[in-house]
């Protein structure tokens, strides 16, 4: 390992200083702007810093605390926003050519919610262009490098997110995770990444990939903190249809439960062929250091995951080629300009794209095409609900489940580009529980024998969030070289 | 399901069809969906394109071992059921900062090249 | 390929089988998926909201009042009201703001019912099921005709308003059943208040898929879609001229290809749009935005209970009260004057005669209003000989108008019923003054027997009745 790049205070002890008045949200602004200013030439984490607005901000939580109010949970945390949220009036890309410079005129749900917790937004975050990557080298805008080693990608496609917290430009930030997206960059940023279940996180302005799968979670430095931003960001929405209605769970009280007692299956499935030996040497660790805790261990079959994958590749582009339609130089974003609407059309999207976008897009569009819809989307469907089912099994035995986040480290630039099912297998561990619409964890856990993070992946039934906050709790106490 | 009615003859999709997953995706079918999805491609991509694509559908292919008889599809994670809005009005957009965004505008309203046939 | 002529079809020989996907934009105050102002008309691009432009990141909620006015309108036509889902159809085009619409595919909320036209037929509907409008483009420049250049502008204030899209099963057998079955369809959706049925204004479209046969034959011919009519006259027009086309190149020896058509009002005549293997792959899928919606018992049978009665059972209603032919009700229904005459009727009032009253002598509107009891009195003074059928309908016309007692009116108006002796001299004073006239009317000259009666009008300011004229003239005969 390099230097350790992460090391900072915790969103919780900025917020405790800023809200008892010991520090002001302005300084800890200017500092975190500071290592922006200095680093992020070098590791591109952000697509869009936002200064004035960050100040503008970071003022009104001073005022506030001045007055004697209460800014909320995350008063004077900086926070950075994967470049797929809308933010008003800030320009919001996905890092994309044919969005960029596009100001949406409002702002996601998260955004509210963050500001009204007292947070101060500081800027967007690079990503794979439309959340479609596992490296955040699909951006228009240039890849993300990885704080660690910067020779390698970050993961993605949160890859932005995931970096700009272990390179300590924020102490938290979100992303979005459609079949790995925050947990497989935060394994290889060496970070905590959290995938909450389907419906927790509003949506609301929230840019789709694929509706079905897309969920908002944070990335920290700790489970604390994850903890700290998730309970401000869950929570019903009527702006989004497929918003749970139940109250989110209370992570905060029973993260120091501990996991006496508690039930874990250790997949099968994620620890065979595919897998880096120095990964699944962690994660058996891990699983060790559960069952010193208190916990029962076991290996758990869940014979449906298989077939994530196929599946995944097959409702991600279908939902996509339908979500990214709108995209047509009419409205919003950029035009190229054609002799009738149709040319512009295609030219706009021709040229606004890139290649792996235009390859789900082409790829969904097939699977929903007629004469083959039975064939692949239909029977995609079908494998979600057998995917559900096993998980339910294993969840009849088990409290929590658990695997690795991503099959290797960190791998460098370039590697994987050329061959798109090389690079989809990343996902392999994550892509279940965003089919099964399940919550999950990925908690640093060590290095491999390239020195790099590795992150485990710990999984649960649905708003099963407590028990899974409470057994991340543990294995981050447990880590090699203890908590970060 | 029970309550599935098909919208008319020419919009059912077809189960015959056994085009399905046992063909290999062939460069007309690719050529087919980029101009389903607005997109050109040269000679090079559509080569290129039409075997990554093949890629991906063979290794999709491995759910053809599945039993997937009787197996319901779940097109969405969560049961849920009747989430209803009430018809009240909202606040609208400003149309200013809207139109501001847009490619081209004339009198108020999106400009576009002329559309040649109609829906 | 022909394109033919606007010759009249041998109906002897050929049948015509029509039938028609109907439109209609749900009277609710916000659109279908999103909080923006449902309303026709207004300053272009101000009814917007996040979804109705289809921004990045906009997510759709269902309006609940527009589920409740198609539960309406499926009870209205006889369906099944069943749990449904939201599909995606995909298409690009620029005045939708997605590039898909989102509407119900294989699971629409209403299926499987029928209506039944005031000629007593009845023509089923295959399903009823809501999706969303698109914005609305116009062409400038270029003379304003889509296949010129110029360019189109784009105004969005329409897009998302909900639209109930009912489709009839091809049962209808001529033009003129096709524009029945439109207007009964419009009035089911008045009376149940989910649409306002402005053809003019849009919101309610018809596409009518046209297809002949052979008389006798069983099997369906092979139809067009005729899109673009816009009033139920050209709904008639464009039936006809299509079925005309139609016989036209069957009978040249050629094939109907399937097609979808534009109907051209200035021209009188359908031309090709796209034929079916042009058609786009909509590519329909579950839109996962959206849960599904499952109305259930309960809520179905509170809108069944607060359903008003509905045209054909108002038209069957006032038939059986007033044995008067069911076709003969449909007017009077179609005004709203049903409620009126059923309550004169009740008050004793001769039926036939207060039907015809309505029909001949009341619009719709404030005639609505009348009092049934003072209708009833009216009906009665004039079946009682107090008034002439003449001042029956002046005397309705005031009532209307003032809101006066028919007995009032009269009085004022001096249309006092003449008694038959003051009458009698008349008679008598004129057979004196016309002996000629009268001497080849005794001589059995009918004729001359109207100009006795005019005599007698002129001298009492057509106070007289006419029947009572005709009697007294034949009984001195």
């Amino acid at each position: 390992m390099t230097s350790n790049p992460g090391a900072h205070l915790t969103a919780i002890d900025i917020a405790a200083s800023v809200r008892s008045g010991e520090r002001t949200a302005g300084d800890v602004l200017e500092e975190h702007l500071e290592r922006i200013a200095s680093s992020d030439a070098e590791i591109h984490a952000f697509n869009h810093v936002m200064v004035d607005e960050a100040r503008h901000c970071a003022q009104a939580v001073d005022t506030a605390v001045k007055a004697g109010e209460d800014p909320g949970p995350l008063a004077g945390v900086p926070v950075a926003l994967k470049d797929n949220m809308c933010t008003r009036a800030v320009p919001t890309t996905c890092s994309s050519r044919i969005l960029q410079g596009w100001k949406p005129p409002y702002d996601a749900t998260v955004v509210q919610r963050l500001g009204m917790a007292g947070a101060v937004v500081i800027g967007k975050t690079n990503m794979d262009e439309f959340a479609m990557g596992s490296s955040t080298e699909n951006s228009a805008f240039g890849p993300t490098r990885n704080p660690w080693d910067t020779s390698c990608v970050p993961g993605g496609s949160s890859g932005g997110s995931a970096a700009a917290v272990a390179a300590g430009f924020v102490p938290i930030s979100l992303g979005s995770d459609t079949g790995g997206s925050i947990r497989q960059p935060a394994a290889l940023c060496g970070v905590v990444g959290v995938k909450p279940t389907y419906g927790a996180v509003s949506r609301f302005g929230l840019i789709a990939f694929a509706s079905s799968l897309d969920q908002i979670g944070p990335f920290a430095n700790t489970v604390a903190d994850a903890a700290l931003v998730l309970e401000a960001i869950a929570g019903h929405d009527p702006a989004d249809s497929t918003s749970i209605r139940e109250p989110f769970a209370e992570l905060f009280p029973h993260l120091d439960d501990g996991v006496s007692g508690t039930r874990i299956g250790l997949i099968t499935e994620m620890m065979g062929e595919g897998i880096d030996a120095d990964v699944a040497a962690r994660t058996r660790e891990a699983a060790d250091a559960l069952e010193a805790a208190g916990a029962t261990v076991q290996e758990v079959s869940i014979p449906a995951v298989n077939y994530g994958l196929s599946a995944y590749y097959l409702v991600a582009p279908a939902e996509a080629s339908s979500n990214l339609a709108r995209y047509d130089g009419v409205r919003y974003g950029n035009r190229v300009e054609g002799n009738t609407t149709d040319e512009m059309m295609f030219a706009t999207r021709t040229e606004g794209f890139g290649d792996e976008v235009k390859r789900r897009i082409m790829l969904g569009a097939y699977a929903l095409s007629a004469g083959y819809y039975d064939a692949f989307y239909g029977k995609a469907l079908k494998v979600r609900t057998l995917i559900r089912a096993d998980f339910q099994v294993a969840y009849e035995k088990f409290d929590v489940l658990l695997s690795p986040t991503s099959p290797s480290t960190a791998f460098p630039l370039g590697d994987k580009t050329a061959d798109p099912m090389a690079m989809y297998l990343n996902d392999v561990c994550t892509i279940p529980t965003n089919l099964a619409g399940h919550p999950a964890i990925s908690v640093p856990f060590g290095t491999g024998d390239d020195g790099l993070s590795i992150g485990v992946q710990v999984l649960a039934p649905p708003q099963g969030e407590q028990q899974m906050f409470t057994a991340a709790a543990v294995l981050e106490s447990a880590a090699p070289g203890g908590a970060r | 399901m029970s309550d599935r009615l098909p919208k008319s003859p020419d919009n059912a999709k077809s189960p015959n069809n056994d085009g399905g997953a046992n063909q290999r995706i062939s460069a007309d079918d690719v050529a087919k969906v980029a101009n389903l999805s607005r997109l050109t491609l040269d000679a090079d991509e559509l080569d290129l394109f039409t075997h990554q694509l093949a890629d991906i559908l063979d290794h999709a292919r491995d759910i053809e071992a599945l039993d997937l008889e009787g197996v319901e599809p779940m097109a969405r994670p969560l049961p849920l059921v009747n989430v209803f809005r009430a018809d009240e009005p909202g606040e609208p957009l400003d149309r200013a900062e809207v139109l501001a965004a847009a490619p081209s505008v004339e009198n108020n309203q999106f400009r576009v090249p002329p559309s040649l046939g109609e829906r | 390929m022909s394109d033919a002529s606007g010759s009249t079809i041998d109906l002897e020989k050929w049948e015509i089988v029509v039938g028609l996907e109907v439109h209609a934009e749900l009277s609710t105050r916000t659109k279908l998926f999103s909080s923006a102002i449902n309303q026709f008309g207004g300053e272009p691009n101000t009814n917007i909201d996040p979804l109705t432009l289809g921004l990045p990141g906009s997510l759709p909620v269902l309006n609940e009042q527009a589920v409740e006015l198609a539960i309406r309108v499926g009870l209205a036509l006889n369906c099944a009201v069943r749990p449904s889902e939201f599909s995606r159809k995909n298409y690009f085009y620029p005045d939708l703001p997605k590039d898909y619409q989102i509407s119900q595919f294989d699971r629409p909320i209403d299926a499987e019912g029928h209506l039944e036209l005031p000629d007593g037929s009845v023509i089923g509907v295959e399903r009823a099921h809501l999706e969303e409008d698109t914005g609305k483009s116009t062409h400038v420049g270029g003379g304003g005709r889509i296949h010129d250049a110029g360019h189109s502008t784009i105004d969005y204030n329409r897009a998302g308003v909900p639209l109930l899209e009912i489709v009839g099963k091809p049962d209808i057998r001529s033009a003129d059943q096709a524009k029945a079955y439109v207007s009964e369809l419009r009035a089911i959706l008045i009376a149940v208040g989910a649409s306002d049925g402005k053809m003019e204004e849009g919101s309610m479209r018809v596409d009518c898929n046209v297809s002949v046969r052979a008389r006798g034959a069983s099997e369906l011919g092979t139809r067009c879609e005729v899109k673009n009519v816009n009033s139920l006259r050209s709904l008639g027009r464009a039936i006809e001229y299509e079925a005309a086309r139609q016989v036209d190149l069957i009978s040249a020896g050629e094939d109907v290809q399937q097609q979808t058509r534009h109907w051209n009002e200035d021209e009188g005549r359908t031309h090709k749009l796209r034929s079916k293997e042009e058609a786009d792959d909509y590519r329909f899928f579950p839109d996962p935005d959206l849960v599904e919606v499952d109305p259930g018992e309960e809520w179905i049978d509170r809108v069944r209970a607060a359903m008003p009665v509905l045209p054909a059972a108002r038209r069957h209603r006032l038939a059986e009260a007033s044995g008067v032919d069911l076709a003969k009700t449909a007017i009077v229904v179609e005004r709203g004057l049903d409620e009126l005459c059923l309550a004169a009727i009740r008050a004793g009032a001769d039926p036939v005669r207060t039907l015809t009253h309505a029909e001949h002598n009341l619009s719709g509107g404030r005639s609505s209003n009348l009092d049934p009891d003072g209708f009833a009195s009216l009906v009665g003074m004039e079946t009682g000989g107090e008034l002439t059928a003449t001042q029956a309908k002046q005397v309705l016309a005031e009532m209307v108008s003032s809101g006066d007692s028919p007995a009032d009116i009269a009085q004022a108006r001096g249309f006092e019923a003449m008694d038959n002796s003051e009458l009698e001299g008349i008679v008598d004073e004129l057979v004196a003054a016309n002996p000629d006239e009268w001497q080849r009317f005794i001589e059995g000259d009918s004729k001359v027997m109207g100009f006795f009666v005019g005599q007698v009008m002129k001298a009492t300011r057509g106070q007289a009745d006419g029947k009572v004229v005709t009697k007294l003239l034949n009984s001195r005969r």
